[in-house]
């Protein structure tokens, strides 16, 4: 390992390739396995927190859906943040 | 018809150049040597080199093509091994029967060697395609062998999606070329990172060793001549625990712990 990279880890400003490379590995079987590419999942998600959106009010910015996987079962992770439920439920917002 | 015993076990990867063809001699080699008739059957038709990896490129007569149109014996197209008579190669036929040829005729040449042996390795060829798809319907278990590298990993992850699709188990990873100073620096995929990725019971685990080229160099596998090198070792191992042995694994990279790596490791920037 090259000196400067050595000093860069040490100093909490790199993260180890061999990390990053289970990271980025697991991201991309997620998508592999799932047979999902990233501009499907990105309607889906839109679609969600539109669906989601009509019951509760949830926080956009903060509102989260992925691809995780773990012992080759891939699942679907949605963590919305509600701010509060929408008074009067669906009727209210459809109108 | 095949004897009952006989088990067909495929050696794949999808990508190419991780250490298909060397394991399937190897692992031949070895267990030859502990008394099992072994048959190793060269499925990559396209690019065939099992035949040089086992130093018998210059004794093939006769290959599967002639052995499926009937026109050799069987006892004519196996390359019996010079030194260790209880291996037997099934040479790859021309590559021009990739036009032709189907699953069910790899399934025929195995199941007609499987008549003389305990074990039968096809070697695969890589990728996913046609050729993939011939050898793997001829088997009845696998073994994928991968390096820590994404790449490999991530072909490797297609492939057992593929055998697990079509039924075939089981399914156990070889871990091919690591480098244990990387590992402890955290400079490469872990033995437990690939583990926990693909989900795979590990079969064996092999380090980045010198003497695999050396050995090809001179068409005699690592295996053959007694060679305490680690990779050797590693490989004699994979063909105990083939056998049902419990044999332990060891993780040289858990040994090997640099200074940088422990110090890392106090500081809490190691990760995991």
């Amino acid at each position: 390992m090259p000196v400067l990279d050595f000093l860069q880890r040490l100093l909490g400003r790199q993260k180890p390739s061999g990390t990053l490379a289970k990271e980025r590995l697991q991201l991309v079987l997620a998508h592999d396995r799932s047979d999902l590419n990233p501009e499907l999942l990105e309607r889906m998600r839109r679609e969600i927190l539109e669906v989601v959106q009509k019951y509760v009010e949830i926080d956009l910015d903060e509102g989260d859906v992925s691809l995780e996987t773990e012992d080759r079962v891939t699942a679907l992770v949605a963590n919305l943040p509600i701010k509060r439920a929408r008074p009067g439920g669906v009727e209210a917002a459809a109108g | 018809m095949a004897s009952a015993s006989a088990r067909i076990i495929l050696i794949c990867s999808g990508k190419g150049g991780v250490g298909k063809t060397t394991l399937t001699a190897n692992l031949g080699i070895a267990l030859a040597q502990l008394g099992e008739r072994t048959v190793v059957l060269d499925a990559d038709f396209g690019l065939r080199n099992l035949d040089l990896l086992l130093g018998l490129e210059n004794r093939i007569i006769y290959t599967a093509q002639e052995l499926l149109a009937g026109s050799c014996r069987l006892e004519q197209a196996l390359v019996k091994h010079k030194q260790e008579p209880n291996l037997a190669l099934m040479p790859a036929g021309n590559p021009r029967m990739l036009e032709w040829l189907t699953p069910d005729d790899m399934k025929t040449v195995a199941n007609l060697v499987a008549e003389r042996a305990d074990y039968v390795l096809i070697d695969c060829p890589a990728g996913v395609e046609q050729g993939f798809k011939n050898a793997a319907a001829a088997c009845h278990e696998a073994i994928v062998i991968t390096t820590p590298e994404m790449s490999a990993v991530r072909d490797a992850d297609r492939v057992i999606g593929l055998l697990n699709s079509q039924g075939i188990k089981p399914v156990q990873l070889v871990l091919n070329r690591v480098r244990p100073k990387m590992v402890a620096n955290q400079e490469m995929l872990s033995v437990e990172d690939v583990t926990e990725i693909l989900a795979l019971p590990l079969l064996g685990l092999v380090v980045e060793d010198e003497q695999v080229i050396v050995s090809t160099n001179r068409g005699e596998p690592l295996t053959l001549n007694g060679n305490g090198s680690p990779a050797a070792r590693a490989y004699r191992n994979v063909a105990r625990r083939l056998r049902g042995e419990e044999v332990p694994l060891h993780d040289p990279s858990r040994e090997r712990r640099g200074l940088r790596a422990r110090l890392l490791n106090k500081l809490g920037l190691a990760g995991n």
